[in-house]
């Protein structure tokens, strides 16, 4: 089997499954477990000045897919509610206890250096092996200035790292926030304060849904209700392009990242290390389903590395990143046409409706004489864009198929109808 | 009731409580969670299949998007606009042979279709609607009689009634409803469903039933039609086929629609008579209800006796497995030949034929063998009962075979007489036809008195 372990800014973890820093992370007994089960390290939910900060009751809602499978998960919890002693007690003991398991404390502070200077020899002392800057809760902080209200400025994230860089040795992974138009900007900033690696993503704004008898989203307190932090399968692909702006940004080439969003199999975590994570935080897959996830996340990356020939995690790290590029350097001459395997189709029709109604009118409705329809691709009409392959409920049954075009790679620099052309002439003509 | 000739036999030995709970539900109403996972596996096909096969037109697809996403009532009301016999009719119809045979689902690796007949019970059982969700145009001013309350002639009242015709409605018999009153077997519509259904279907207004009437006896067809505007036939088959036997009419034999009208009206199950060993003759779905039923109620011994092969029976595989979960022995490829008399004249069993294909053509082979039997119950088929269109106008009724024919907008030869249902051809005998039939019915009676009206104004003018 491959081996899992990994080293990710300078802290050695026997696999790349971290616990992200929330509620499952929130005290010895849970952290306990977590490691009892096999993950390699936890952020331990963040910290924070005293008095700890206070919770409502109801706290979560979900946005649920068709069979009541939850997509996206939402929260309106703040960080820890329980005193900073006890917090740090519980974290020497515990790593006291699992030595050779990673526990990174997270952090969140008002922008005063004193306060930051104040608990990081605190922390330092506890055995931790590195602090996470909390600088994305998106609900209940920002409105104290923290949080997120840090995370979206730049200025502050650049200087909250130095502090941390210049009163602790740990090293220092900034949290960033998705709530922001450019998630490159203040992984820059981190970068320039000393951050040794990013994590992203934090939750993102959201309501998940509504009560419509009361008028009020979920989740309920006394009747009103407010955004919170959505993270879970849904937020997914928000968080691979975030992780791959990063990666493939020139001023933060090479900065670590610790990747999360969404994050529930062997395989989404693959996914964010072939952008460039060098190891995953995992949290609404946890609470759904519990810890035992682990098993089999490391068990599938495993084989999956074994089948591939990989035999360490670094060797497919990033690996995706040169092909994830901008449009404009995409090839205007490749081209793929679907193509119905009518042994598998079922005859649904939702392929031919999707692309009648919303595309190119690619595919035809044949009707025999004894009302059999048959589904086919007018392969003139179809410009390959996916849509009937992505309605298809028959996995496999239509599949897009290169075409043969005989023309060289051409990018939309170089494409004589780019009227805005980088490296082509416009004839005079047009 | 028709049973009399049985009132020699013993009675069930369970009490009636416990033999209700053999006539509950043979297929269990879905509840909430288990509608929402069913539901869910409907891939929403465009021109579905499903919707394409159903004899009533249900948007089936449609409906079932509607319970996935909570709208219950939509879902119900939709199902109703097309059939509003939606309630039998998913409780009845073979979904086995129509929009579940037809299900996209059946294809992929599942080869499992949506339960779509228990979702379409679903949407009915719990829909909660203030009102009758359909209002009547305003009146036309007509009035139609229908001579039926089965499916047919109800469906049709119902529509001629929500396009301002005032119908009424002529029943034989005590209770509205037809087979799905008398015919299906119990445990397939339970709770005295078929009543609440029509009582539902009345509210619409401007609907008369009496009971009682029957055509050809105390109701003629000619008067019918001098006194309405039009007239629906939606008379069904009255008439179990006989056998041709000498001792057709012997106690102990009888025609197992009748055993079953008897036990679906019996408020006291043990109060039946019940024979000990019995002998369904036919291979349709009246045959299996008929010999399942009586399984329940406690015969020690049911054969039912076909005179082709399992492939050839007109009972769904699905009804073939009930009968066998229900020990009903089935013997094929014999045909009867005598009934067996004891000295009192009453049925001892009966002598079989054993029948062949021999090169492509069926035939008995002379072997022969007998089951013995207390009872002997016919269920090979019905037809017209001729009594019904005896009249001199009747007579005149063109006819396809024992039934009636109409056009493709259910115009019998006599102008303004319309018929639908069992009691035209061609049928299948299926209830959802009747209520197909019914309903167009009702548009082209509708459209055509709207034409007639229209060339009279013309004509005054």
């Amino acid at each position: 089997m491959a081996d899992l372990s990994i080293e990710f800014c300078g802290i050695k973890s026997i696999n790349p499954f971290w616990l992200a820093s929330a509620p499952p992370t929130d005290k010895a007994y849970n952290v306990v477990r977590a490691f009892e089960a096999g993950w390699g390290g936890v952020v331990w939910k963040t910290l924070g000045e005293d008095p700890a900060a206070v919770n409502v009751s109801s706290r979560y809602s979900a946005h649920y897919g068709k069979n009541r499978e939850v997509l996206g998960f939402n929260n309106i919890e703040l960080i820890t509610d329980r005193s900073l002693d006890i917090n740090l007690r519980e974290i020497t003991q515990v790593k006291k206890d699992w030595p050779d398991r990673v526990i990174i404390v997270s952090l969140m502070l008002p922008c005063e250096e004193k306060l930051w200077a104040d608990i990081l020899p605190l922390v330092e002392a506890t055995g931790a092996d590195g602090i996470e800057l909390n600088f994305g809760c998106p609900h209940g902080m920002p409105e104290r200035g923290m949080g997120a209200a840090v995370g979206q400025v730049p200025e502050y994230v650049e200087m909250v790292t130095r502090w941390c860089k210049t009163h602790s040795k740990l090293p220092v992974i900034v949290k960033l926030t998705p709530n922001i138009t450019d998630v490159r900007a203040p992984a820059r900033a981190a970068k320039a304060g000393g951050a040794d690696a990013v994590s992203l993503i934090n939750t993102i704004n959201s309501i998940t849904h509504l009560d419509l008898d009361q008028m009020v989203a979920f989740p309920i307190v006394g009747g009103a209700s407010t955004h919170g932090g959505y993270c879970g399968s849904a937020v997914k692909p928000i968080a691979l392009n975030m992780v791959a702006e990063i990666a493939r940004d020139p001023a933060t080439k090479g900065l670590p990242i610790s990747g999360i969003g969404g994050i529930g199999n062997w395989r989404d975590a693959a996914e964010f290390m072939a952008l460039g994570s060098g190891c995953v935080q995992v949290c609404t897959a946890a609470m759904l389903h519990g810890f035992r996830i682990v098993e089999e996340m490391k068990d599938g990356l495993s084989r999956w590395m074994d089948e591939k020939g990989y035999t360490s995690i670094s060797q497919f790290v990033g690996k995706a990143v040169p092909n994830t590029t901008d449009w404009k350097y995409l090839n205007m001459n490749y081209q793929v046409i679907a193509q119905i395997n009518q042994d598998d189709c079922i005859k649904c029709g939702r392929c031919y409706v999707a692309c009648e109604d919303t595309s190119h009118q690619s595919i035809a409705q044949l009707i025999d004489a004894a009302g059999v329809r048959t589904y086919e691709v007018i392969k003139e009409e179809c410009v390959g864009c996916n849509l009937c392959e992505i309605t298809c409920p028959v996995q496999g049954c239509i599949t897009m198929v290169p075409q043969e075009t005989g023309k060289p790679y051409m990018n939309w620099t170089q494409d004589p109808r780019n009227p805005r052309a980088e490296n082509v002439k416009v004839p005079e003509t047009v | 009731m028709m049973i009399e000739s049985l009132k020699y036999m013993p009675h069930p030995k369970e009490a009636n409580a416990a033999l209700a709970e053999h006539f509950t539900d043979l297929a269990p109403a879905l509840n909430a969670r288990k509608a929402a996972i069913e539901s869910s596996r409907c891939l929403y096909c465009y021109d579905a299949p499903c919707t394409r096969i159903c004899p009533s037109d249900i948007d089936v697809a449609s409906f079932i998007r509607n319970i996935h996403d909570g709208n219950i009532n939509g879902a119900a009301v939709g199902i109703l606009k097309q059939n509003i016999l939606g309630g039998s009719c998913a409780r009845v119809c073979p979904t086995e042979i129509l929009c579940e045979d037809a299900c996209v689902r059946n294809h992929d690796a599942e080869g499992q279709p949506v339960k779509i007949g228990l979702l379409q019970r679903y949407a009915i059982d719990n829909m909660s609607l203030d009102e009758h969700p359909f209002k009547r145009f305003p009146s036309t001013g007509k009035k139609i009689a229908v001579v039926g309350a089965g499916p047919a002639g109800l469906s049709c009242a119902h529509r001629l009634a929500m396009l301002g015709n005032d119908v009424v409605i002529y029943e034989a018999r005590e209770k509205s409803g037809g087979l799905n009153e008398y015919g299906i077997a119990k445990y397939k519509l339970t709770d005295n469903f078929a009543q609440k259904e029509v009582d539902f279907l009345l509210a619409i207004g401007g609907i008369e039933i009496r009971h009682g009437q029957t055509l050809g006896a105390n109701v003629q067809l000619k008067d019918l039609h001098a006194q309405y505007d039009a007239v629906f036939l939606g008379l069904g088959l009255g008439a179990s086929k006989q056998l041709g036997l000498t001792g057709e009419d012997a106690p102990g034999l009888l025609a197992a629609v009748d055993y079953i009208a008897a036990l679906r009206q019996a408020d006291d199950l043990s109060q039946l008579p019940l024979p000990s060993r019995a002998i369904v003759i036919g291979a349709g779905n009246t045959a299996i209800d008929m010999a399942v039923q009586i399984q329940r109620l406690g015969a020690e011994e049911v054969t039912l006796v076909y005179r082709r092969g399992f492939e050839a029976m007109s009972a769904t595989e699905h009804e073939q497995h009930i009968a066998k979960e229900n020990q009903v022995r089935m013997r094929t490829w014999a045909q009867p030949r005598q009934v067996l008399l004891d000295q009192a004249g009453r049925v001892r069993g009966m002598l079989f034929e054993k029948t062949a294909m021999v090169d492509g053509r069926f035939g008995g082979t002379g072997e022969t063998f007998e089951i013995a039997a207390d009872a002997i119950f016919k269920a090979i088929g019905q037809s017209m009962d001729e009594t019904s269109i005896s009249d001199p106008l009747a007579k005149t009724l063109k006819r396809d075979g024992d039934k009636i024919h109409v056009d493709d907008q259910f115009r019998t030869v006599l102008p303004g007489i319309y018929a639908g249902g069992d009691c035209v051809a061609p049928g299948q005998d299926l209830t959802v036809q009747a209520v197909q039939h019914g309903k167009l019915a009702a548009h082209a009676i509708h459209e055509d008195l709207k034409s007639l009206t229209e060339a009279s104004k013309v004509e005054a003018a």
